[in-house]
């Protein structure tokens, strides 16, 4: 179970906006983490606490097939992504390090600095201020088994030692 | 129920009579591809698997984004990938000296061919498509793990049709057509879905020109851009493809999520305002905005095609007083061609830069960074918040025929204005 602070961000949030390119000569998740989001929001990465949640519009993660963006989102303390949809590439690569989304049709009603409590197994958002509950399409089982193994790396690993 | 390109491929590689959209299938891949970026990512997650390479001859690294290295850090990541190629004897590791942008490397290298399934750390692997191939972008432990089983999964996407009629005037392109369209449907227009390239204006088109369009896929949220092969793509891969290839066609049944008809008969050069690759305009509602530099390359326009048109834009003229205009041909290959043929000279006589290859400025790495407040038009791909540098500087998506003509009249310019076509 999530629970954390909502930070929220509007539509087509791009892989530029979520890691810019300047930053890309690393892959450490801590050095990316201090610049996460900051082109959108500069205070961002300074505030956010681990458990915190991330609130957005369509198409999230749009652009790049930069790996750092899921990277620097989940080392900064992220513990997972509502939207109402997100771009393919961002959306495989998120699972396979292990930063679990939900797709929301309603995330933009979820108001923001609101705490929230999240249930992956079930898609529930629950507004503890208010008690207002959105929901979440349900994680695809393909996904789900991913998550189970603790990521892409893991399952793989599984699997090579099943065939 | 027929089946499209997109459906057949998957089909073909997945070992399946037949697959339909949303069914998640198993394929094998032809072509891995990563770069300076995205491979050290990927290396570090495939050690962890403790396997070998499924094939070394399948997987191409191209360190093109920030080489020849822009500082340490990239230095370092420049290192990591060239030592890996040498551990495992990667055949396609390409040098700088000897490289080119990947997505106009691959192809010209015969590297893809039509029928592959084809995934790349990078989302402009799309451009594949353009051969007849299925191709698309993936993140780095994707690729790590195809790297060890030779096999990733797909959800089968579901198609578009894009149907283009009429005749297109003289200076309007691939490009045009691509931010028409995206422009049109909007950058989530294509979220998850197959878009396939059709109609006569696009048999008419070039390789370069369907290269440039497939390129842009990924930026209305596609998962791979493709145009049924035909005769220019057999011409182009008599000679340099390095393996057998498959054409596939769509069936004249094949399902479709949605068609989509436009008669592009009068259809202008196209301009994509920032910060978004669907503000597509004609150019002549936008000729008073001034620009401070122009950027003709990138994996979408940096083709010989490209270079020839920019050129024939530029030949005599010199570039504005308050311009700076860089130009980098997308392989060494293309930057030899258009050595021969005069184009450097044409680019160097009017007061231009010319650049090794590299993505450099396309994704604000080097060789070209905007300045706050700057404005650049750029033959790129994206124009987001920050995309060529500072995030308060603009870029302005076009051809390389608008970019020419906006480098000479310091303003976003029709070409029409600077010479006759
Ligand atoms: S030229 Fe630009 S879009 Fe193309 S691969 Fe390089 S950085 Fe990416």
């Amino acid at each position: 179970m999530i629970e954390g602070r909502v930070f929220k961000f509007g539509d087509h949030i791009d892989t530029d906006l979520i890691i810019p390119a300047r930053y890309l000569n690393t892959s450490d998740p801590a050095e990316l983490a201090k610049h996460c989001l900051e082109d959108a929001d500069p205070s961002f990465a300074k505030e956010v606490r681990p458990g915190d949640v991330i609130v957005a519009g369509v198409n999230f993660g749009c652009g790049s097939s930069r790996e750092h963006a899921p990277l620097a989102i989940k080392a900064a303390g992220v513990a997972c992504v509502v939207a109402q949809s997100f771009a393919r590439i961002f959306y495989r690569n998120a699972f396979n390090i292990g930063l679990p989304l939900l797709e929301c049709p309603d995330a933009p009603r979820i108001p923001a600095g609101s705490r929230v409590r999240v249930d992956l197994q079930s898609g529930r958002i629950e507004v503890l201020d208010t008690g207002e509950v959105f929901t979440a399409r349900p994680i695809p089982p393909f996904m789900q088994e991913i998550i189970a193994a603790g990521g892409l790396i893991p399952y793989v690993e599984k699997r090579l030692k099943t065939r | 129920m027929g089946m499209t390109i997109t459906e057949k491929i998957l089909a073909f590689h997945a070992g399946k009579e037949y697959v339909e959209p949303g069914e998640i299938v198993k394929c094998r891949v032809d072509v891995l591809l990563a770069n300076d970026i995205t491979a050290p990512l990927a290396i570090k997650e495939f050690e962890r698997l403790g396997v070998p390479l499924f094939d070394p001859n399948a997987l191409v690294l191209v360190p093109d984004h920030f080489t020849p290295n822009k500082d340490i850090k990239s230095a370092e990541q420049a290192k990591t990938v060239r030592e890996f190629a040498r551990r495992h004897r990667i055949p396609h590791y390409f040098e700088v000296g000897r490289m080119g942008i990947e997505h106009c490397l691959l192809p010209e290298q015969g590297l893809v061919v039509a029928g592959d399934v084809v995934i790349g750390a990078d989302s402009h692997t799309c451009t594949y498509g353009a051969l007849g191939a299925f191709a698309t972008g993936v993140g780095s432990t994707d690729l790590a793990a195809a790297m060890a089983l030779g096999e990733t999964w797909f959800r089968v996407p579901p198609s578009l049709k894009f149907v283009y009629t009429g005749k297109l005037k003289p200076w309007v392109g691939g490009k045009d057509l691509i931010l028409y369209t995206i422009g049109q449907i909007g950058v989530e227009g294509a979220l998850y879905c197959a878009m396939e390239f059709t109609g006569p204006v696009i048999e008419g088109l070039s390789m370069d020109g369907r290269f440039t369009m497939c390129n842009m896929a990924v930026e209305a949220g596609a998962k791979n851009g493709i145009i049924a092969p035909d005769e220019k793509t057999a011409a182009y891969l008599e000679g340099r493809a390095r393996r057998p290839y498959k054409f596939f066609r769509s069936d004249p049944d094949a399902r479709y999520q949605a068609v989509y008809e436009f008669d592009v008969s009068q259809l202008e050069p196209q301009v994509a305002l920032p910060h978004s690759p669907a503000n597509a305009r004609p150019v002549t509602e936008v000729t008073h905005i001034t620009i401070d530099q122009a950027v003709i390359g990138s994996c979408t326009n940096g083709r010989l095609e490209d270079l020839r048109v920019a050129a024939q834009v530029l030949k005599g003229k010199k570039v504005h007083p308050y311009v700076r205009l860089i130009v980098i041909p997308g392989t060494q290959e293309i930057y030899r061609q258009a050595l021969k043929e005069g184009l450097i000279e044409v680019f160097l006589e009017a007061g231009g830069a010319v650049s090794t290859p590299t993505c450099g400025p396309c994704l604000g790495g080097h060789m070209g960074v905007l300045a706050k407040g700057e404005r650049a038009v750029a033959t790129t791909n994206r124009n987001f918040v920050g995309r060529m540098g500072h995030p308060e500087s603009e870029v302005y998506l076009a051809s390389p025929a608008v970019a020419a003509a906006s480098a000479v009249l310091g303003r976003l310019a029709h070409p029409s204005e600077v010479v006759q076509a």
